[in-house]
């Protein structure tokens, strides 16, 4: 373990994640609760060789992340809600032309302009929905540092490996709270390196030829091959083609390539979960509280457990089924109207079983909120 | 090399129309970078949507075909990222300054060294034909039935407000004049903008019965003048050509350079 110990905001455990995974460019503009990224970037990010720009809004930030990473780097912005509403355009075109990057939403409350510097956790649907158009997404959560930090340095992976936007959903808790951060010595955690095409100049190279694996060898602009790159549907050389065939084989592979990768994208953690009666799921901020419910009525005797998912999208649907498959209730921890409820009730044999424990009015959800909840369905009576 | 060595022959037929001015301005362009002897790999050609966003498709360059208006943002990523790169967008009226007008200004204000060309045929041909930001007063447009109401933008003036260090305006009539222009807009160490008055006879000319390609142009060449000249003093009406502004200023790539340059000798 390293002898790095910092006690930081999770906004700043980002930060050095990114700058740990090999982060050479960021663009962004500035919002609440994400701000500290983009000023923590501002000040790292030159320190460590890299460049950093604060855009004119974020509509530009993400198209010059697209520009950045073509010329082969590692790329990362920020925002929160709204900031993310206006990156969905070039969101959807960084998934067509297949562009890794990194977009963290540090989630605040909705609709609009909602509720800047509180805590909401809304826009799990808009991280899957956002986009039009069929496509498959990455999406990864987390509720501490040490796991922000982590699960930054597999969101860079991630986007490397399947050539895909990866969006970190934190929430304004986990962005501005402050804790205890170990960061890794260089080598602890895996990092990946884009896979580059080992084919020579002069010879026809297919940016958009995929390997049997899935996987497409990129190749740097101002390097050797000379490809064009459009957000229109496009043949292997990248070029647009209306041909049936040819456009459903790209939605296709689009999709495949994350949908046959569920698996190994997947992460969650599981506490006291073996023989659990009833079963909270909870992510980012909100399963702090379910954790210490947890925690606590097991000391008293009560068969709770405690399943926190930070893949979020793709859904790990057999995961949930498989840990619930014992369960008398699911109780789905969140801070909105139950996004991820709605995927739990779809992944469980006894949809009628899961129960909504929230709060959407911008106050972190407390311990006690879950416990109002569990005394209810328990037939308890509050 | 030949010109038609720049040129992805996979891409052809092109989709412009009879007459369309734009196979022009593809064509001044394609001479300025041979004329200045650059190599293939070091050009990245960046464009958004609109006929005139197909350019970056037929050249046999880096290329780069993104969002409508977004491709000043896109570019700016590349040029920042790699900035020996060589980076050229080309861009029509509608694209650069209507909903890509905030990305133009922003551009031209960091003075980042890329060259954006904005080929103005004073509509949205690709959609057919409605009034973009260029159109003027009181044309006829699709979205226009009763004439328009709209007023246009000077893009020089607006880009020279705005900060870019190099701006300048040809038509497609003056082709030499566009070569030689295009050819310093991309040896320009900042922010270039070249505006050329193209010709869209199957839109805006029809519906304001301009004419044929031939009269258009024709209509280019009797209504504009090389910037200061005496006709300009005679009829204030003509439209001026030739290179406005053409200014050293800081460019923004070796401006970060410095920053890392700060940052690194842990100077904060």
């Amino acid at each position: 373990m390293s002898e790095q110990i910092k006690f930081v905001q999770g906004n700043e455990a980002c930060v050095e994640a990114a700058l740990y995974a090999g982060l050479d460019f960021f663009a962004g503009y500035p919002i609440t609760p994400s701000t500290e990224i983009a000023e923590h970037m501002a000040l790292r990010l030159p320190q460590a060789g890299g460049r950093f720009i604060q855009m004119e809004d974020e509509i530009a930030s993400i198209c010059a992340l697209v520009g950045a990473s073509l010329t082969g780097k590692k790329v990362m912005t920020a925002t929160s809600g709204p900031g993310f509403s206006l990156m969905q355009e070039g969101l959807g075109y960084a998934i067509m032309a297949e562009i890794p990057c990194v977009i963290v939403n540090v989630m605040r409350g909705g609709p609009s302009t909602g509720l800047p510097t509180c805590p909401g956790q809304g826009d799990v649907y808009q991280a899957r929905w956002g986009v039009h158009g069929d496509h498959a997404i990455i999406a990864l959560t987390a509720s501490n540092h040490q796991d922000v930090f982590s699960i930054t340095v597999d969101a860079f992976n991630m986007a490397e490996t399947y050539r895909t936007p990866v969006i970190l959903l934190f929430d304004e808790v986990v962005g501005h709270m402050r804790e205890r951060l170990d960061i890794p010595e260089q080598g602890e955690l895996p990092v990946v390196k884009r896979l580059r095409t080992s084919v020579r100049a002069g010879i026809d190279y297919h940016p958009y030829l995929p390997r049997e694996d899935g996987r497409l060898p990129m190749s740097d602009f101002g390097s050797q091959h000379r490809y064009n790159v459009t957000g229109l549907a496009h043949d292997m050389w990248g070029f647009p083609s209306q041909n049936p065939q040819i456009v459903h084989g790209l939605l296709r592979h689009l999709t495949d390539k994350i949908k046959n990768n569920v698996g190994t994208i997947a992460r969650y953690k599981e506490y006291f979960m073996e023989d659990a009666r009833t079963v909270l799921i909870s992510y980012g901020s909100s399963a702090r509280s379910a954790l210490h419910v947890v925690r606590n009525m097991r000391a008293r005797g009560e068969r709770l457990g405690l399943l926190e998912l930070q893949t979020l999208w793709p859904f790990p649907y057999g995961i949930v089924e498989e840990k619930c498959v014992n369960a008398r209730h699911i109780v789905v921890v969140e801070m909105n109207m139950g996004q991820i409820t709605r995927a739990v009730k779809r992944a469980v044999k006894n949809p009628e079983r899961v129960v909504l424990a929230n709060r959407i009015d911008g106050v972190f959800i407390t311990p006690t909120d879950i416990k109002n909840i569990l005394r209810l369905i328990q037939g308890k009576g509050v | 090399m030949a010109v038609k060595d720049y040129i992805r022959q996979r891409f052809f037929p092109h989709m412009w129309c009879q007459g369309c001015g734009h196979g022009i301005v593809l064509n001044s362009l394609l001479r300025a970078v041979e004329e200045l002897g650059m190599s293939k790999n070091e050009i990245v050609m960046v464009s958004g949507i609109g006929c005139s966003s197909r350019i970056s498709g037929y050249v046999d360059f880096h290329s780069l075909h993104t969002l409508h208006g977004r491709a000043l943002a896109f570019a700016t990523g590349v040029k920042m990222s790699k900035p020996e790169l060589n980076v050229i967008v080309p861009m029509g009226d509608g694209d650069a300054l209507a909903i890509g007008g905030n990305h133009f200004i922003h551009a031209a204000r960091r003075n980042i060294a890329m060259t954006a060309i904005v080929m103005n045929n004073r509509i949205y041909g690709m959609t057919g034909g409605q009034y973009s930001p260029l159109s003027g007063f009181g044309k006829l447009a699709t979205t226009a039935p009763f004439g328009n109401i709209d007023h246009d933008f000077d893009i020089a003036k607006l880009a020279i407000a705005a900060g870019a260090s190099f701006v300048a305006r040809t038509t497609t009539y003056h082709v030499q004049q566009a070569t030689k222009i295009i050819k310093q807009a991309v040896m320009h160490e900042g922010f270039s903008v070249v505006e050329i008055l193209s010709q869209c006879p199957t839109y805006y000319g029809r519906k304001n019965k301009l004419g044929d390609a031939a009269e258009m142009m024709e209509w280019f060449k009797n209504n504009t003048t090389p910037i200061g000249s005496k006709a300009k003093e005679e009829n204030p009406g003509l439209i001026e050509r030739g290179i406005f502004i053409q200014e050293d200023r800081p460019e923004y790539c070796d401006e970060y350079d410095k920053i890392v340059e700060k940052a690194q000798g842990g100077r904060v």
